[in-house]
C-alpha cells in the first residue's frame, strides 16, 4: 500500500497579487507557498501512513524552483517525491496539466490497496478540477471534497462535504479523494525531517520519462494543447464588511425594513 | 551572514511553530500563573525540538549550533519562556553528559531527554557561589562505592519539573576553589533530595525555577560524570554554549522589541501624525535595529565558530552574550518608551518583554562574568 499525493506550489494570495500584461499572473514576482488544501492532502496521508506504516510519494508538476517545497514535504514525512518538470508541460491548463500528472502516476506504478489524495481545489486557479480529471483519466473512482476518512481493509468510507449537507460514501481502492480543509490540521514539518529531508529521494520525470505513456499526446499537453485561454486575471475586490443591526427586535426589524425598502428589495 | 537551505528551512520551521502555537492567551496564562505548561512542552518535543543539538545515536536530531541558535531566537521572538522549555535539553541539560559522560550515561539519560520524557536541570549556583562557581559548599563524600552528597543548590530552573540533575560538589575538600569539584547525574527522586519554595521572578514566569536540597543523598560510583574532581573545568564548558543559547534569546527579545515599536508607531497617533514621524521615536527604532544586527551577526559568528571547533569560540560566545543581552535590555526599554503610559500597562506584550529581557543579562554569566572572560582573553 502506498498513498500518493498531489501537490501544487502556488503564488502567495494573502499579499500583493501581481498580474502580467496579457492577464497572466506574474509568478515570478510573488512569493509561493504550498497551497493550503492540498497540506490537508499531504496531513491526511501521513495520518494513514502513521497508523498503517505505508508509504507516501508526493507529486507535483512545476518549475525547478519547486524543488524547495517538495523539501519541506519530506521534512514533513513524505518519504518521496516526485517533480514532473519540462519545457513542453509550460502553460498546461487543468485539461492538459491532470493528463501529464495521470500519466506520471501511471508510471510510477498504481497497485490495488493505492490511494490518491489531492487538495480540493488550488488557491491561484480556483478551479477544482485537476483531482477529478486525474481520477478520470486514469479510470479510477473518486470521492470528492472528503471531510472524514475511515479506512477498513482495503474500503473507504468517506464523508462528503457538501454546501447544505454531508454524503457518506463507501468506496474501495484504487481511489481518488480530494479533500477539503476541514479535514485536518496539517502537521509542521518535523526538525529531524529538515535535516534528513535533503538525501530522501526527489526524483525528475521530464517529457522524455512520459512521452511514451498513452495519455501524452504533443497536441494536447503544454501551452499550445491546452483549450482554456486566460482572458483576464484579477485579484477579487475586497468584500464590504457586511452590516450588523442593534437594537430591541421591533427596532431592528424596522430598520431591516427601510434599508430593504431604499435598495427596492421589497 | 546568509542561512544556507537548510538552516532557512529551520528557521521556517520554528517561526510557524511560534507564531502559530505561542498564543496570546498562553504567553498570558504562563506570566499570569507561573505553571508549567506540559501540553506545549509535549507538543515542542513530538517536532523534536528538545533533542535538536542532541546526537542521533543519543535520540537526538543531530543538529548544530547554528540549528540550536536559530531555535532559540525564532522561539524567544515569541515568548522567551517558553525558548527555555526547549532550550535546557541542548544546552546545560545534555552538555555535560555530552563533554564528559560515559557511553553508558549517554545512552541511559540522553534519549527520553531527547524525546520530551525526562526533564534534566543544571545546578551549579549555590546561595554563596553564584557568578564564583569556585566557591561550591555542596560535597559529595566517598561511602564505599557510594558518594554521600550534601548541600543546598539555588535558582535551579526547571528544579519542580526535573526527573534528573547535575550537579557539581566538592569531593576533595583539601582542594581549594574551583580544584576538587565533581560532577554528578542525580535522580530528583532519590531520598533526601528536596525541593525549596518556587521563586516568585520578576520575568520568564511559566518556567519554576526553586532550590533543590541534598540531605546525606546516596548515589553510586555510576552517577559521577567524568572525571573525579575534575568537574569544574566540564561546568565552564557546559557554560560556553549555554552561553550562546542565551545570547541567541536575546536577539529574539530584541526582535520582538522592535517588531512591538514599530507596529506601535505606525498606529499611534499623536498632534495629529503617526508618532512614527517623529525623529525622537524614528531614531529609537533604527538604533533598536541595528542592535538587533548587530547581536545577530555576532550570534551566528559564534555559532559557526563553535560548528568548526575553533579555539575563538568560546571567548566569541562571551562577546556575543554580553552584546546581545544588553541589546536585548535597551531594546525593551526602548520599546516600552515608544508605547508610552500604555507599555507601563500588563495588556501590551512591552510590558512583559521589559520583565522578561532582565534576565538575559544575568543568568548563565552576568554581563560583567562576560566582560571579564573577554579582557582577560586579551590581557593575559
Amino acid at each position: 500500500m502506498k498513498i500518493m499525493v498531489t501537490v501544487k506550489q502556488v503564488p502567495d494570495t494573502s499579499g500583493k497579487v501581481a498580474v502580467n500584461e496579457d492577464g497572466t499572473l506574474n509568478r515570478a514576482s510573488m512569493q509561493t507557498i504550498i497551497n493550503p488544501d492540498d497540506l490537508n492532502a499531504v496531513e491526511e496521508a501521513l495520518s494513514l501512513k502513521d497508523e498503517y506504516g505505508c508509504k507516501v510519494v508526493a507529486f507535483t508538476m512545476g518549475p525547478m524552483q519547486a524543488e524547495p517545497m517538495l523539501r519541506e514535504l519530506l521534512a514533513m514525512g513524505v518519504d518521496e517525491t516526485v517533480l514532473i518538470s519540462g519545457r513542453e508541460f509550460g502553460g498546461s491548463d487543468t485539461y492538459a496539466t491532470s493528463q501529464i500528472i495521470a500519466a506520471a502516476i501511471d508510471t510510477y506504478g498504481i497497485d490495488d490497496d493505492d490511494i490518491i489524495i489531492a487538495g480540493r481545489q488550488a488557491i491561484d486557479g480556483d478551479t477544482a478540477q485537476v483531482g477529478p480529471q486525474i481520477a478520470e483519466k486514469l479510470h479510477l473512482p473518486q470521492v470528492t471534497y472528503a471531510g472524514e476518512v475511515k479506512k477498513d481493509g482495503n474500503t473507504l468510507t468517506i464523508k462528503r462535504m457538501l454546501e447544505d449537507g454531508y454524503m457518506t460514501v463507501k468506496v474501495n481502492t484504487p481511489c481518488m479523494i480530494t479533500c477539503i480543509k476541514e479535514l485536518n490540521d496539517p502537521r509542521y514539518m518535523n526538525f529531524r525531517g529538515t535535516i534528513e529531508c535533503w538525501d530522501k529521494p526527489l526524483t525528475i520525470m521530464d517529457y522524455n520519462a512520459l512521452k511514451d505513456h498513452e495519455l501524452i499526446d504533443a497536441t494536447t499537453i503544454g501551452l499550445k494543447g491546452s483549450p482554456t485561454n486566460i482572458y483576464k486575471s484579477f485579484a477579487p475586490p475586497v468584500k464590504e464588511p457586511g452590516m450588523i443591526l442593534e437594537g430591541s427586535g421591533k427596532e431592528t426589524t424596522d430598520k431591516l425594513a427601510h434599508i430593504l425598502t431604499g435598495k427596492h428589495i421589497i | 551572514m546568509i542561512l544556507d537551505k537548510k538552516h532557512a528551512m529551520q528557521q521556517k520551521l520554528f517561526r510557524q511553530f511560534a507564531e502559530t502555537e505561542f498564543t496570546k492567551e498562553l504567553q498570558e496564562e504562563l506570566d499570569t500563573t507561573g505553571a508549567f505548561n506540559w501540553d506545549i512542552h509535549n507538543k515542542m518535543a513530538k517536532y523534536g525540538f528538545m533533542g535538536v543539538k542532541i546526537p542521533v545515536e543519543y535520540g537526538g536530531a543531530g543538529g548544530d549550533y547554528l540549528s540550536y541558535v536559530v531555535m532559540n531566537e525564532e522561539l524567544a521572538r515569541q515568548d522567551l519562556v517558553l525558548s527555555i522549555y526547549a532550550n535546557t535539553s541542548n544546552s546545560l541539560g545534555g552538555g555535560p553528559l555530552l563533554l564528559a559522560g560515559s557511553e553508558e550515561q549517554k545512552k541511559e539519560y540522553l534519549p527520553p531527554v531527547a524525546r520530551g520524557e525526562k526533564i534534566l536541570v543544571f545546578g551549579l549556583t549555590e546561595p554563596g557561589a553564584g557568578s564564583d562557581a569556585g566557591g561550591t559548599t555542596t560535597t559529595a563524600i566517598p561511602d564505599g562505592d557510594d558518594f554521600i552528597i550534601n548541600g543546598r543548590k539555588c535558582f535551579i530552573s526547571g528544579a519542580p519539573m526535573a526527573d534528573w540533575i547535575i550537579i557539581f560538589a566538592k569531593t576533595d575538600l583539601s582542594q581549594k576553589g574551583s580544584r576538587g569539584i565533581s560532577m554528578f547525574i542525580v535522580d530528583m527522586h532519590l531520598p533526601g533530595v528536596s525541593l525549596g519554595a518556587d521563586e516568585k521572578k520578576m520575568g520568564i514566569k511559566g518556567y519554576p525555577t526553586s532550590d533543590v536540597v541534598f540531605e546525606d543523598v546516596r548515589v553510586g560510583k555510576e552517577c559521577l560524570i567524568g572525571p573525579l574532581n575534575k568537574g569544574f573545568q566540564y561546568a565552564m564548558r557546559t557554560l560556553d554554549g549555554g552561553r550562546l543559547g542565551v545570547a541567541a534569546m536575546s536577539v529574539g527579545v530584541a526582535q520582538c522589541a522592535l517588531d512591538e515599536a514599530v507596529k506601535y508607531a505606525k498606529e499611534r497617533k499623536q498632534f495629529g501624525r503617526r508618532i512614527a514621524d517623529f525623529q525622537g521615536i524614528s531614531f529609537m527604532i533604527a538604533e533598536m535595529a541595528a542592535d538587533v544586527e548587530a547581536a545577530r551577526q555576532m550570534t551566528y559568528h559564534a555559532a559557526e565558530l563553535k560548528d568548526a571547533n575553533d579555539p575563538e569560540a568560546g571567548v566569541a560566545c562571551s562577546k556575543a552574550k554580553f552584546f546581545a543581552a544588553e541589546a536585548a535590555n535597551r531594546c525593551a526599554y526602548k520599546a516600552v518608551q515608544i508605547h508610552g503610559g500604555y507599555g507601563y500597562i500588563q495588556e501590551y506584550k512591552v510590558e512583559r518583554l521589559y520583565r522578561d529581557a532582565r534576565i538575559l543579562s544575568i543568568f548563565e554569566g552576568t554581563t560583567q562574568i562576560q566582560q571579564l572572560v573577554i579582557a582577560n582573553s586579551l590581557l593575559k
